[in-house]
């Protein structure tokens, strides 16, 4: 069982991290030191909303407003999903 | 040539069940100012007039983010030898790669750094030849090689581009691991590579001085699966075992043919890094064909593709989808056939040989090093 995020914190895309449409295998990546993460499209949602300057918090409500998902579901999810990313160095928090 | 015979391939090969690549290793040079006895080039170097030029490498650049390549590793030798390596940067960002340095350091000064980040450079992955002057210098057989890259290991910190410190590990050095992972934590890395030399290029004549013993094997091991665990979230450690001390093979390259290629100084293109040690294989160069048409047609490509060259015990066996039945390379070098089972796997009728060479190299107290040499002008 992996750990999710506080709501407080303020996920952050770092340098050397960026989102890359694969235009080969038509799908959505996360391009990282030596990696290259395919992302669903859950995952490309979940990213998408991270500006470096909302909490963890907001991203989960705007999310589950956007896609008329339980909130608790929704941020029980994207928090694994994003510890799993800074577990890999691929994703930080302020 | 024009875009429809690029579309073509693709489709024959996806027809074919040939993914496209993910990763390319540009070889700018084999030209170093280190001499690592280690070294992952190949014996006979390429010479400096046969390097392909900068238009030839931007057209290939161009070609492999078109062929479905994202990560662009730039390596060598050094490629901080390369005079045009900034632009080099900036061709390989704008055709939309990611695009990683790997160097010693040495070449690159706090202006060169600050024009690579200009020019979009995303990751560096910076070597370690040993955590003391007295190590890393006679290892890399360049006296002062350390005290500079700890410099630039500083210039590099101070831009923030994320970094990867590389600590290839032998017996001579292995004992200094922890503080290995310890600086790559000082230098703000976020990834640290711990790997024990694989014996293929320049390092076949070193096994007797750089083997590490069984004992050694295990415990750095050990020592990376604490660290791992210790340092969660804080540092990724990607490790490269002791293969001859091994039971299984490796899944070299993450198989032949279907991850990653490698492009020479001189534009030949590759399946791994090794793969000239297999005189069976032609090889394409990049000067005449496209990387689509080498990368799906290429017979050196598709020669270890897929398993109808298997032999036996591989051809039956349930891990063949797992490790290929190991590096083709070293097939070849220890048993003499590029299509058998690499003899590290336990189920090699070489196995227990081999297993037992590795001790005995483990046991040359006073082997020297035979360093690799420069290549030709």
């Amino acid at each position: 069982m992996t750990d999710g995020l506080s709501p407080d914190v303020i996920p952050v895309i770092p340098r050397g991290v960026r989102l890359h449409w694969d235009h080969v295998r038509e799908k959505w990546v996360l391009l990282a030191p030596e990696r290259a993460v395919a992302l669903d499209p859950i995952g490309h949602a979940i990213m998408t909303e991270i500006d470096g300057a909302r909490s963890f918090g907001a991203i989960t409500t705007a999310l589950s407003e956007k896609y008329g998902a339980p909130h608790e579901q929704v941020a029980a999810d994207a928090g694994e999903f994003l510890r799993g990313l800074m577990n890999r160095r691929i994703l930080e928090v302020a | 040539m024009d875009g429809s015979e690029v579309r073509d391939w693709r489709a024959e090969g996806k027809a074919n069940g040939i993914p496209a690549p993910i990763a390319m290793l540009a070889e700018l040079t084999h030209r170093c100012p280190l001499s690592c006895p280690y070294c992952s080039n190949p014996v006979e170097l390429a010479r400096k007039s046969l390097e392909l030029d900068t238009s030839d490498w931007v057209r290939v650049f161009q070609q492999a983010a078109e062929l479905g390549v994202l990560q662009l590793h730039l390596s060598g030798g050094e490629p901080a030898a390369r005079r045009d390596l900034v632009d080099l940067v900036k061709a390989a960002r704008d055709a939309g790669l990611y695009t990683n340095l790997i160097t010693s350091g040495i070449g690159l000064t706090e202006r060169r750094l600050q024009e690579l980040d200009a020019a979009g450079l995303d990751h560096i992955q910076l070597s370690l030849q040993g955590t003391d002057a007295d190590m890393a210098d006679r290892i890399g057989g360049y006296k002062g090689g350390f005290q500079r890259k700890m410099q630039v290991a500083e210039w590099i910190k101070d831009i923030g581009f994320p970094l990867t410190l590389n600590a290839v590990v032998h017996r001579q050095n292995l004992h200094q691991l922890p503080r290995a992972i310890e600086m790559a934590l000082e230098m703000n890395a976020r990834r640290i590579e711990v790997a024990i030399v694989q014996f293929h290029g320049w390092a076949m004549s070193n096994r007797d001085a750089l083997m590490p013993t069984k004992e050694q094997a295990q415990e750095a091991s050990r020592v990376v699966a604490e660290a791992r665990d210790r340092l969660k979230g804080q540092l990724v450690l990607d490790y490269v075992p002791a293969d001859y001390h091994a039971d299984y093979p490796k899944r070299c390259m993450g198989g032949w043919g279907t991850t990653g290629l490698n492009v020479a100084p001189d534009g030949e293109v590759l399946p791994c890094h090794a793969a000239q040690t297999i005189k069976s294989l032609k090889f394409d160069n990049v000067r005449t064909k496209s990387l689509s048409e080498i990368w799906y047609r290429g017979s050196a490509f598709n020669a270890y593709r897929g398993d109808d060259w298997m032999q036996e015990p591989c051809r039956s066996c349930d891990r063949k989808k797992l490790d290929f039945g190991g590096c083709r390379c070293q097939a070849m070098a220890l048993a003499g056939d590029p299509n058998a089972t690499d003899p590290v796997c336990v189920k090699s009728p070489l196995h227990a040989e081999l297993q037992k060479r590795a001790v005995a190299f483990s046991h040359h107290d006073n082997a020297e090093l035979t360093y690799r040499q420069q290549p030709p002008a």
